[in-house]
């Protein structure tokens, strides 16, 4: 009862004035991740109305802020080209499923599988893709477009350095949409690209049939969303818990996400996550608790409702230009230095992280990639093992260092000179880890061969847990064991 | 004579210059409080976190940055301690000071350019603006 109410109550004042901060700079972005999925704004900001609101009260991060997200946005894409918005809404509800049950079975301990390399290039390939996505809206369409664009980026650059108590993005969508308007400026605006509908979310069933078809559809989908909302919302809850000087409990904020996401697509919204740059305006406004995520999601809905019509206004090369704001807050610029720094390996699971996600437009397929490649590349490094040979009068002791595993057993075999008759033979084991059968096997086969050439073999210098593995396994101990096939 | 000195350090060679000259006057000073700031900025967590495994190999590389401070400190035998904090630096190290009745604070001029400095803005220009108390910067 007592943390409840330090989670909610500790921080009132600094949790509103934080809160109504991060819904004003939550609506271009709101509309922008819709725009790019393919929507009705509406159904973005009714997401994001939903998921803060839902995620205030049972994420397992106080204080992070979880709304529509473009990285959910461009995974939506080809099911919302294909397929139309019923099917969205029912994949989100498949996506909160999917995480709940993520949740449920604390899936979130392995994120400590993904490497950095592949954080860095899951957060540099959205940056990139939010770019792209953009380019269409202001690349030659007309000189009035590029002068917009420039325009909205000097705002919300420069700005800032002024005048700091309301989000830049935001004033320069007010200021620069009343420009068109009022100099009546031909430029594209929101309004062409759908219908803002100015009211309440209202509880819906996503009207699709109800059929293994209509599974198979979305299956696809709702699984690449609940990874990449699940992976966006703990590194995420990450920074939120770093610069609190606070924990999270994550595998509450996995459910949190999918109770979340399983009501928004009731009422009509898109699939959404935690978002690492609301999350960090949010805490360096000074919000700390829970009631900071509710007072954006409450303030979000207000101002949907009073600015309903003007959303409709809004000249797309500005929206454009706050999202190419966004794009480069989201890139991760020291990963220049990081590439001429870090390990070879590392900077190449990087770049194929971003290559593979910009060739599918699917980041979760890159997390995979970069997964796969880099437990690969792990397996290579530490499967070279080392055999030093060192002759004692007719005694030849072999010095076996490093791992001796599935990976390792070939270059372990190819080591020994099997020439040799009627010596006697040591392997030391005192520098090396057996770990499985074929690591047993690969121990047999060096000792039975030297056997046939009327060698006698000792073992030593195992540790108890090679031990292990060697008696439970290894027939070697009958002196006339064949090889069997391991 | 001051009483409770703030060295504010960041892990930059300006911030180990600072560092010698407090040393310099806490040794003229016996009975001065010698408190090592090290502010977290918030701007460079998202980075941090990214850049780094798990919470322990971020605290083991903030903790690098601030021994060669220490060493300054401890090879001299001056009592020291060290507090860190989150912010943004400017208005976090001028909070703190006022916060705890600190007399004078001396930090390192990062050195930057006229356009990295309108860009991020001066920490020690920041702190001379807004501290009440005496400010020593150490170039």
């Amino acid at each position: 009862m007592s943390q409840l109410k330090t989670e909610w109550f500790s921080n009132v004042k600094g949790d509103i004035l934080a809160g109504i901060v991060v819904a004003l700079a939550l609506i271009p972005e709101a509309i922008a991740f819709s725009i790019i999925a393919g929507v009705d704004p509406m159904v973005g900001l009714y997401a994001s109305f939903c998921i803060a609101v839902i995620t205030a009260f049972i994420g397992g991060r106080p204080g992070m802020i979880s709304a529509a997200t473009g990285a959910m946005a461009l995974l939506m894409v080809p099911l919302v080209r294909d397929h139309g918005l019923q099917y969205l809404l029912a994949a989100t509800l498949l996506t909160g499923v999917i995480q709940f049950l993520f949740g449920v079975l604390k899936i979130a301990k392995l994120m400590k599988f993904i490497p950095r390399a592949v954080m860095i290039g899951f957060v540099n390939a959205l940056a990139i893709l939010i770019f792209l996505a953009q380019v269409p809206h202001f690349v030659g369409i007309s000189t009035i477009t590029y002068v917009l664009v420039a325009v909205t980026l000097l705002i919300v650059y420069g700005l800032p350095r002024f005048f700091k108590a309301i989000p830049a993005p935001l004033i320069a969508i007010v200021v620069l949409t009343a420009v068109v308007i009022f100099g009546s400026i031909q430029v594209g605006t929101v309004g062409d690209l759908g219908i803002i509908t100015q009211s309440l979310p209202s509880f819906l069933i996503p009207n699709v049939p109800l059929n293994l078809e209509t599974l198979m559809i979305i299956l696809p989908f709702s699984v690449s969303l609940a990874i990449v909302g699940l992976v966006e919302s703990l590194l995420t809850a990450s920074i939120v818990d770093d610069m609190t000087g606070t924990g999270s409990n994550k595998h509450k904020e996995a459910r949190g996400q999918g109770i979340a996401n399983f009501v928004t697509g009731f009422f009509g919204g898109m699939a959404g996550c935690a978002m690492i740059g609301q999350s960090v305006i949010n805490v360096k406004s000074g919000g700390r608790g829970r009631l900071s995520t509710l007072v954006a999601g409450v303030f979000l809905m207000f101002l949907i409702l009073v600015l309903g019509g003007i959303v409709v206004q809004i000249p797309m090369p500005v929206l454009a230009g706050i999202m190419i704001m966004v794009s480069i807050g989201t890139f991760d610029w020291s990963s220049f230095s990081y590439l001429r720094k870090a390990p070879r390996s590392d900077a190449l699971v990087m770049l194929v992280t971003v290559a593979i996600v910009i060739m599918t437009d699917n980041l979760a397929l890159g997390v995979l990639a970069g997964v796969l490649l880099s437990a690969i590349l792990f397996a290579a490094k530490i499967s070279r093992i080392q055999v030093v040979k060192q002759e004692s009068g007719d005694t030849i002791i072999y010095g076996i260092q490093g791992q001796l595993f599935f990976a390792s057993v070939e270059e372990f075999v190819d080591h020994f000179d099997f020439s040799l008759v009627n010596a006697k033979v040591v392997l030391d084991f005192s520098e090396a880890h057996i770990w499985d059968d074929s690591g047993v096997g690969a121990v047999d086969k060096v000792i039975i061969k030297y056997r046939a050439g009327g060698n006698e073999v000792v073992v030593r210098g195992l540790n108890p847990s090679s031990e292990k593995i060697i008696n439970k396994l290894a027939v070697y101990h009958d002196a006339n064991a064949q090889l069997k096939s391991h | 004579m001051y009483s409770h000195l703030l060295l504010a350090a960041d892990g930059s060679k300006n911030a180990l210059r600072a560092a010698h000259e407090a040393l310099k006057i806490a040794s003229a000073m016996p009975g001065c409080k010698i408190e090592i700031l090290f502010v977290i900025d918030n701007s460079k967590v998202k980075e941090e976190v990214l850049h780094s495994q798990n919470q322990e190999e971020r605290e083991y590389k903030r903790h690098q940055k601030l021994l060669p401070i220490e060493e300054v400190f401890a090879d001299q035998g001056i009592p020291h301690h060290f507090t860190t904090i989150h912010g943004d630096p400017g208005p976090a190290i001028v909070d703190y000071a006022k916060k705890n009745e600190i007399d004078l604070i001396i930090l390192g001029s990062r050195g930057l350019n006229a356009l990295q400095e309108f860009v991020l803005g001066s920490v020690s220009h920041k702190v001379v603006k807004r501290a009440s108390c005496p400010v020593m910067i150490v170039k």
